[in-house]
């Protein structure tokens, strides 16, 4: 109920991608996809809905960084990960500290790692990393950057006999493949 | 006052210097034994041993430390304002020793039987609290500042209910003179008559002394170290002798004021062991006592909160004591 | 947040850490105070940062367990038992339920472990010395337990992908029926000795108020949250390993002060001997390690979130896989760094002996929140 209450109201916001994972494998429930700009519309509707913000995160990928925003709720069990995309080479999403105040350390930490300008963010200088620190530890180098096809997961549906999966089967059994290589 | 002549300095000289040097020895030794027995007290409450190495039983331990600090470089941090800074420590040790002076271990062995011992002893007591002052503000250093002015404020707000408290056991004896107040309870202790003075004498002289659960001077888990944060070596073993010298006023103090001084027990059973040790055993045994008690204390209680130090005694402590005095007053006139 | 430094102002500015007896580790506080008040204080991070985030990314799967030991040093189970369980979602390697039972009765003796020293020292932190060195008493057969089990004392490294390292003994389980019976005899003896003392209840009651709408706000979770009247505890509300097979409650308390927090820690001490009980009587017998797991773990591509319950609360691990040996990205989300991100809000105003109270109510692990 919670979920599908959820959803609904993640629903209002346009535009975006919402899907239901598979909980058991991927450990949340809500994938939503949405515009950089949208993420501030999320965080309220995600607040509105007694969610508490677990963390926010990135990967660097290319040509698009990944901003993830994991959300849970403290009543029942519903997981709902937030992804939104923005250009490497400047990488930028608006704060949403404003709304979730724990938010501020997050995108601080975020900051240093990967780089990502947090719009309006009221103090985004270094929090774990040295005050003076020119680098971002978790950028890729050129080399080493994947893209986004390649670490997603196969979709049985949609993506059936995407090259990268090869015979691997999305079920839990795929681990098996490790062995193989 | 007695006029002070040559011939009368010539035959008191001996005799002061005497004490004086029993005092320091005194003092000195029994800050050790203190030490040692602290931390045995300690050890024991918490399922340790204490020092045991040095000696037997860690005996020697403490002489070993206290040489251990004596022999340790006296550093001044850049910043301090070295004369208060240095004289910090000697401010604290002096009126702790001076005190001593008019103390009176038995009928006979006293220093200086003063007619207003009594002022004597709380003229000194209060000095302390300008030792920490200087030590704090002297030290330039945050930590020792906040130390100090809660020093100050504490001080000021423990001192009030302790003189009060102490005034009611002077109505019941009719002096200040300590050697009087003692031999006003042959019959009686006074903390039979006086049981509240008696325990917000004790409480304050704790929270004077800045033991534990009043020990927001120095509160390690806030103030890392309080107002000797910035003291090592002997710097800080002065105060630490300081320290230990006053608590043993304190108990003095406690002792001679309401439980009888020299005295033996006069009442039950005690009246039969009374006459076996002599007075000067009889004081310590009580002084002792009451410094186990202080330091059974420190090590079962945590600290309180700065404000509630503070209203206990404005709030409770000072208006106990003032109607504890009041009664005292009109029950003794009547 | 960030405190600006006004000379002209009658404040002063007092930097409590990195090296300070009450911050436990290496945490550094500036706090602004108007005399003793705080006006304004600031955490500053990073002292012992490691950056394990980066070290997931430049280990195989199986060479980064050992870092879970270190994030967070006191409940290093539950990082293991977080981690493997990431990686076993991943892979879909199932761990034979021998080894579920065995994680979770070490978990549950190392979240004892951890709230006992929380005790210690949170008694310390309020100017007690005594606890302490009572609560390590009891701590120290933990360890012994632990130990001859796991090899280590502290940085456990006892999960693995599909199972544990090493199966338990019975030494180790009569060790351990006896411990909870040791445990439950002192407990009584810590309340009626700290948990009824007046000071100490004037030190903790009504200090450090985390409102529930607060907490949300700041992502607060486990002990802190249950504090402030929330019933979220992961291992209710996301049921892993065989926490459904066994029957515990979560003990909840709404004052939202340092003391409820306090309460429900030692309320919580008691839940965990109720579990590590019922999974001894229910061990079943059979391997403690799955069959055929690879000793190259390389899970397919995509990504998965594990959470579990740590002694201080809700640790995440985002693992995103790029179908090779090492993980593509691998998110630490640690309890503590969202717990002390609401110090600055909750000690607004307050004593600096309030903070000190605060933040030792938190139960604050420096490396997990550097990580």
């Amino acid at each position: 109920m919670l979920l599908s209450k959820t959803k609904t109201a993640i629903e209002s916001i346009f535009p975006l991608e919402i899907k239901e994972a598979d909980y058991a494998r991927v450990g949340y429930h809500l994938e939503v996809i949405l515009d950089a700009e949208k993420v501030v519309s999320l965080a309220k509707v995600m607040m509105a809905q007694g969610f508490y913000l677990e963390d926010v995160t990135a990967i660097d990928l290319n040509p698009d960084m990944e901003v993830i925003y994991h959300y849970a709720h403290t009543e029942g069990c519903c997981r709902v990960t937030g992804r939104a995309y923005t250009p490497r080479h400047a990488p930028e999403v608006p704060t949403i500290a404003g709304i979730y105040s724990g938010a501020n350390w997050h995108e601080r930490e975020t900051h240093d790692f990967f780089g990502i300008t947090f719009k309006d963010h009221p103090y985004l200088v270094p929090l774990l990393l040295p005050e003076d620190a020119d680098f971002h530890p978790l950028v890729k180098e050129d080399g080493k950057v994947k893209q986004l096809k390649d670490i997603k997961r196969a979709e049985v549906k949609e993506q059936a006999g995407a090259p990268a999966a090869g015979e691997g089967k999305p079920a839990p059994a795929g681990g098996e493949k490790g062995e193989k290589a | 006052m007695e006029q002070i002549t040559t011939s009368m300095l010539i035959n008191e000289l001996p005799r002061l210097i005497l004490s004086l040097v029993l005092v320091i020895a005194f003092v000195a030794l029994n800050a050790l034994m203190l030490v040692y027995m602290e931390r045995k007290v300690a050890g024991h409450m918490q399922k340790r041993l204490g020092p045991m190495v040095v000696g037997p039983h860690g005996l020697l331990q403490t002489l070993v430390d206290g040489i251990k600090l004596m022999g340790k470089q006296i550093i001044n941090p850049e910043e301090v304002d070295l004369p208060l800074f240095r004289m910090a420590p000697i401010l604290a040790l002096v009126p702790a020793i001076a005190v001593f002076a008019v103390i009176p271990f038995s009928e006979k062995l006293v220093a200086r039987d003063l007619n207003a011992g009594l002022l004597v002893v709380f003229a000194y007591a209060s000095l302390s609290v300008l030792a920490i002052l200087a030590a704090g503000w002297g030290s330039n250093n945050k930590y020792g500042l906040i130390g100090a002015v809660r020093s100050v404020a504490q001080q000021v707000a423990y001192e009030i209910p302790m003189l009060v408290s102490v005034l009611s056991v002077v109505l019941l004896s009719h002096t200040t003179q300590l050697t009087g107040i003692v031999n006003a309870q042959k019959g009686m202790w006074n903390i039979v008559y006086q049981p509240v003075a008696f325990l917000i004498f004790f409480i304050c002289s704790v929270a004077e002394t800045n033991r534990a659960p009043f020990d927001l001077v120095e509160g390690e888990s806030e103030l890392t170290a309080g107002f000797h944060t910035e003291y090592s070596g002997m710097g800080f073993g002065v105060f630490f002798l300081a320290e230990y010298a006053s608590m043993v006023v304190g108990a003095a103090i406690a002792t001679i004021l309401f439980l009888g001084g020299w005295n033996g027990p006069t009442f039950g059973i005690g009246g039969a062991l009374s006459g076996i040790f002599p007075g000067v055993l009889w004081f310590l045994i009580k002084v002792y006592i009451l410094i186990f008690i202080v330091m059974w204390i420190r090590w079962t209680y945590p600290r309180v909160r700065f404000d509630q130090l503070l209203n206990f005694s404005w709030k409770v402590l000072l208006p106990f004591s003032l109607a504890n005095l009041i009664i005292t007053a009109v029950v003794t006139k009547l | 947040m960030k405190i600006e430094r006004n000379l002209e102002e009658h404040s002063l500015y007092l930097n409590m850490g990195p090296q300070h007896p009450s911050t436990h580790g290496v945490l550094r506080v500036i706090l602004k105070l108007d005399g003793e008040y705080i006006e304004e204080a600031e955490p500053v991070l990073g002292y012992i940062h490691r950056m394990h985030e980066k070290m997931g990314e430049n280990r195989t799967y199986a060479q980064y367990l050992p870092n879970m030991g270190r994030v967070d040093y006191l409940s290093a189970l539950s990082y293991n038992q977080c981690y493997v369980g990431a990686v076993e979602r991943l892979t879909g390697i199932a761990p034979p339920p021998r080894a579920e039972y065995i994680r979770v009765i070490t978990t549950e003796l190392n979240r004892l472990s951890s709230h006992l020293l929380w005790f210690g020292a949170y008694v310390l932190d309020l100017g007690g010395f005594t606890p302490f060195l009572y609560s390590f008493d009891d701590r120290e057969h933990i360890l012994d337990l632990l130990e001859s089990i796991t090899g280590s004392r502290l940085t456990y490294c006892y999960f693995r992908f599909g199972g544990v390292s090493k199966d338990i003994t019975d030494d180790f389980i009569t060790g351990t029926r006896a411990f909870i019976k040791r445990l439950r005899m002192h407990l009584p003896m810590y309340e009626t000795l700290v948990t009824k003392n007046v000071i100490f209840i004037n030190r903790v009651k009504e200090v450090g108020i985390i409102t529930p709408e607060a907490a949300r706000r700041y992502g607060v979770t486990g002990p802190a949250l249950r504090g402030s009247g929330i019933k979220y505890d992961v291992r209710k509300n996301e049921p892993y390993s065989i926490y459904p097979e066994v029957d515990f409650d979560i003990p909840v308390q709404d004052g939202c002060d340092a003391l409820s927090r306090y309460i429900v820690r030692m309320l919580e001490m008691e839940q965990s001997m109720r579990i590590i009980e019922q999974a001894l009587d229910k061990l079943p017998e059979g391997p403690v390690m799955a069959p055929k797991v690879p000793k190259k773990v390389k899970p397919p591509k995509g990504d998965c979130y594990f959470a579990v319950e740590t002694a201080r609360g809700d640790f995440g691990i985002y693992i995103v896989s790029d179908g090779t040996e090492t993980a593509y990205r691998i998110k630490l989300r640690t309890p503590g760094f969202s717990n002390l991100s609401i110090f600055a809000e909750i000690s607004r105003g307050t004593l600096l002996q309030d903070a000190i109270s605060t933040m030792g109510s938190l139960d604050l692990v420096i490396p997990e929140i550097d990580r």
